[in-house]
C-alpha cells in the first residue's frame, strides 16, 4: 500500500487529460486511483474481465453494454486516457461549460455527447441506427429469460414506432434525441464526485 | 575467543528474560503490565504525531477527512422511482439513463472491491505503510518516525520472532507429548494448557492487546463458534481465551506438521483438499463430532474468506446446515496500532507475517454474543443472515449481501437474475401489455 502514490504527477499527460474530459485535478487523481484499485494484476489497463468482477456493475442490466462501451474499435484494453474518456460524459453540467469558445470541440459531457452515449448502448453495431432487431437484442440482455419472445416483440415495435419519424423501420440519432427531449438528461445523466 | 563468549552471555541473559518476563507468565495466564504500560506510550506518542499533523497542514486534514466517505454523491432511490419518466411504468428508451448512471456509478466505487483492500486511516500512525496521503511536515516528526523504524525493526523484531519460534515449538512438542498419554480427562486438562501457553506466547509475539466482552458467552462444548474473518491471526485470538476444535484443509510443509501435531492431542477436523468438495462428507464429519458432547466447539469462519474488517459478507450457509447452537463472535480490530487484514493477492504468508510483527501491536476487541439456534420455517440461508446481522451490529461493522468470493470469481448469475426479474414486473408485468 505504501508504494502507491496519490499524486498527480504519477498521471501520464494529464493536462491533455483534463482539457478532453474537463475534470479537475483532485478527481482525475481520485479516479486514477479508482482505475489503479480495478487493475487487479497491476497491467496498466483494464480488461472486460476487470470490470466484470464488480458486482454491482455484473447484476445491471445493462452491465454487458457499459462495459463494451469502454472498448470501441474492437480493442480489449482500456488505459486510463479510455477509461476518463467514458466516465466524462457523465460530468454534471457546469455553467462553466455553457460559454465554451466555439471553435473548441464541443464538452463530452454536453447533452448531445450524453445522448450519443445512451444511443450507443443500443446501436450494436455502431451504424448510426437502432433497428428493431438491435432493440430487441438490447431488451433480451435487459431481462434475460423473465420476458417471452412475443412480448419483447411487442415492446420493442412500440418503441421503434413511437421514435421513427421517416418510417424507415429504425430509430437514427436525431431521431432519439428528438423523442427525449423533453427529459432533463443532463441530470439523469451526471455523477457528482465529491471534493 | 572473548567475542564469543560475550556474545554467549548475551544470549543467555536475553533467553533468561525472555523466560522470566514472558514464558513464565504465559503458563499462568498472568499479565505483568509490561504490555499495558508500552501501549501507554505508544498511545500518548501517536496523539502527540496526530496534533502535530493537524498542526502542520491545516488544509490537508479536510482531504484527509473525506477519504473515508464515498467519492461520488449517491442517489439511492430505488428500481421503481429512477425509472419513472414521462409516462410511467411501460418500457421507455430512457430507461437507459438511469442502469446506466447505476453502472457508471458502480464502476466508480463500489461498496465490494474496496473491502479487499486495507482501510484508510483518517490520521498517520507513524508506519510506513500507512503514509498514502501524507507529505513531510516537521523535522520532529520525521524524528520521531525515524525512532520508530528503529524500535520497530531491530529491538521488537527479534524479540517476536524468538517468541514466535519458541511459541511454535512448545506447540507442537506438548502436544505430541501429551499425545502419548492415554484418553482421559488429565490428557484434555494438559492439552488445554498446552494450547493455552502457546497462543498467549503467540499472541505476545505479535504485541496483542485483547479485550474478551461478555465471557459469559463463551462457547460451549458441543456447539459452534462463528466468527467474521479478518486474518489468520483470528484463530490465535480466539483460541488464547477458550480451546475450539479447528475445521480446515490439510497443508503440507510448517502448517501440515502443526495440524499433525495438535489432532494428537485433541480431536480437529481436518479434511483431505478432496474431501472438501464433498459437502455432504463434510457436514457430516461435523454433525458428528458436535454429537460427542465432550467434544471442544468448532471453530468456523463461515464467510469464506479474509475481508479488511470494516464489513461483513455473505455468511456461507454450509455451516448453518449442520445444526446445534451457533455461538456467534464479533471480532473488530483497532486500525491505528497495525492493520491486521491479510490481502492474499498482495502478500503471501510470510511476507504477512513479518508485517504484523512490525507493526506496533495488535488491538481488537472481541465479543461473545448470547447463542443462537435456527428458528423453525427458517432455512439456512436465512438463518445465516440473521446471524450475519447480529455479528455486523455488535462489531459496528457495515452488512454486505455479496459473497466474499467476488475476490476471485465473478458473481453468481442468481443475482443477476434477480435484478432482471424486477425490470421485466416493471415492463412486462400484469400481463397489461399490448
Amino acid at each position: 500500500m505504501g508504494s502507491r502514490s496519490s499524486h498527480a504527477a504519477v498521471i501520464p499527460d494529464v493536462d491533455s487529460i483534463r482539457r478532453e474530459t474537463g475534470f479537475s485535478q483532485a478527481s482525475l487523481v481520485r479516479l486514477h486511483h479508482r482505475f489503479q484499485a480495478l487493475d487487479r494484476n497491476k497491467k496498466g489497463y483494464l480488461s472486460r474481465m476487470d470490470l466484470q468482477q464488480i458486482g454491482a456493475l455484473a447484476v445491471n442490466p445493462l452491465g454487458d453494454r457499459i462495459i463494451e462501451s469502454f472498448f470501441p474499435n474492437g480493442s480489449q484494453r482500456v488505459d486510463f486516457p479510455g477509461f476518463v474518456r467514458v466516465l466524462a460524459h457523465f460530468r454534471p453540467v457546469e455553467d462553466e461549460d455553457t460559454d465554451q469558445d466555439p471553435k473548441k470541440p464541443e464538452p463530452l459531457n454536453s447533452r448531445r455527447n450524453k445522448l450519443h452515449y445512451a444511443f450507443q448502448l443500443y446501436d450494436l453495431d455502431r451504424d448510426g441506427k437502432i433497428s428493431r432487431h438491435e432493440m430487441l437484442q438490447v431488451l433480451r440482455l435487459m431481462v434475460g429469460v423473465q420476458v417471452t419472445e412475443e412480448q419483447l416483440e411487442n415492446i420493442a415495435d412500440r418503441t421503434v414506432q413511437e421514435a421513427d419519424e421517416d418510417g424507415d423501420g429504425a430509430v437514427s440519432f436525431l431521431e432519439f434525441t428528438k423523442s427525449l427531449e423533453k427529459m432533463d438528461v443532463e441530470q439523469k445523466m451526471s455523477i457528482r464526485i465529491l471534493k | 575467543m572473548e567475542g564469543a563468549e560475550l556474545a554467549g552471555k548475551i544470549l543467555s541473559t536475553w533467553l533468561t528474560l525472555v523466560l522470566g518476563f514472558i514464558l513464565l507468565p504465559s503458563v499462568f495466564g498472568v499479565s505483568l503490565g509490561i504490555s499495558e504500560i508500552y501501549m501507554k506510550i505508544l498511545v500518548k506518542t501517536l496523539e502527540w504525531a496526530t496534533i502535530r499533523i493537524e498542526k502542520g497542514a491545516p488544509k490537508e486534514s479536510t482531504l484527509k477527512n473525506s477519504a473515508s466517505v464515498g467519492i461520488i454523491q449517491r442517489d439511492e432511490s430505488p428500481m421503481e422511482k429512477g425509472l419513472s419518466g414521462l409516462r410511467g411504468r411501460d418500457f421507455e428508451l430512457s430507461d437507459v439513463f438511469y442502469f446506466s448512471k447505476k453502472g457508471l456509478e458502480a464502476i466508480v466505487e463500489d461498496e465490494v472491491t474496496q473491502r479487499f483492500s486495507s482501510e484508510e486511516l483518517v490520521s498517520w500512525n507513524l508506519l510506513t505503510r500507512t503514509n498514502v496521503n501524507f507529505h513531510y511536515i516537521s523535522l520532529r516528526l520525521t524524528m520521531v518516525w525515524v525512532l520508530g523504524v528503529i524500535v520497530r525493526y531491530c529491538v521488537l523484531l527479534p524479540l517476536r520472532v524468538t517468541l514466535a519460534f519458541i511459541g511454535i515449538s512448545l506447540l507442537v512438542i506438548g502436544t505430541t507429548l501429551v499425545g502419548q498419554l492415554p484418553d482421559s480427562s488429565l490428557k484434555n486438562w494438559l492439552s488445554e494448557l498446552v494450547h493455552l501457553t502457546c497462543c498467549r506466547i503467540c499472541v505476545r509475539a505479535l504485541s496483542g492487546t485483547i479485550h474478551y466482552h461478555n465471557k459469559q458467552h463463551r462457547p460451549q462444548k458441543g456447539g459452534i463458534c462463528v466468527a467474521n474473518h479478518t486474518s489468520p491471526i483470528d484463530v490465535l485470538i480466539l483460541t488464547t481465551d477458550g480451546c475450539y476444535a479447528m475445521v480446515g484443509q490439510v497443508h503440507g510443509g510448517l502448517m501440515g506438521i502443526i495440524q499433525r501435531a495438535m489432532v494428537k492431542a485433541c480431536p480437529h477436523v481436518w479434511f483431505e483438499r478432496s474431501e472438501m468438495k464433498d459437502r455432504h462428507l463434510v457436514t457430516k464429519r461435523l454433525k458428528e463430532h458436535i454429537a460427542d458432547k465432550k467434544k471442544l466447539p468448532i471453530l468456523i469462519f463461515p464467510e469464506g474468506t479474509c475481508i479488511n474488517n470494516t464489513s461483513v459478507m455473505m455468511f456461507k450457509k454450509g455451516s448453518f446446515e449442520i445444526g446445534g447452537t451457533i455461538h456467534p463472535v464479533a471480532i473488530k480490530y483497532n486500525p491505528q496500532f497495525g492493520d491486521a487484514f491479510w490481502n492474499s493477492s498482495k502478500y503471501n504468508m510470510v511476507s504477512y507475517l513479518l508485517r504484523m510483527m512490525t507493526s506496533w501491536a495488535i488491538v481488537c476487541d472481541v465479543w461473545y454474543m448470547p447463542p443462537m439456534t435456527r428458528e423453525d420455517g427458517e432455512d439456512a440461508v436465512q438463518f445465516a443472515n440473521r446471524v450475519k446481522s447480529a455479528i455486523a451490529t455488535q462489531g459496528g461493522l457495515t452488512e454486505l449481501p455479496w459473497d466474499g468470493g467476488l475476490k476471485r470469481a465473478k458473481v453468481k448469475d442468481t443475482f443477476k437474475e434477480e435484478q432482471q426479474k424486477n425490470y421485466s414486473k416493471m415492463i412486462a408485468g400484469n400481463g397489461s401489455l399490448n
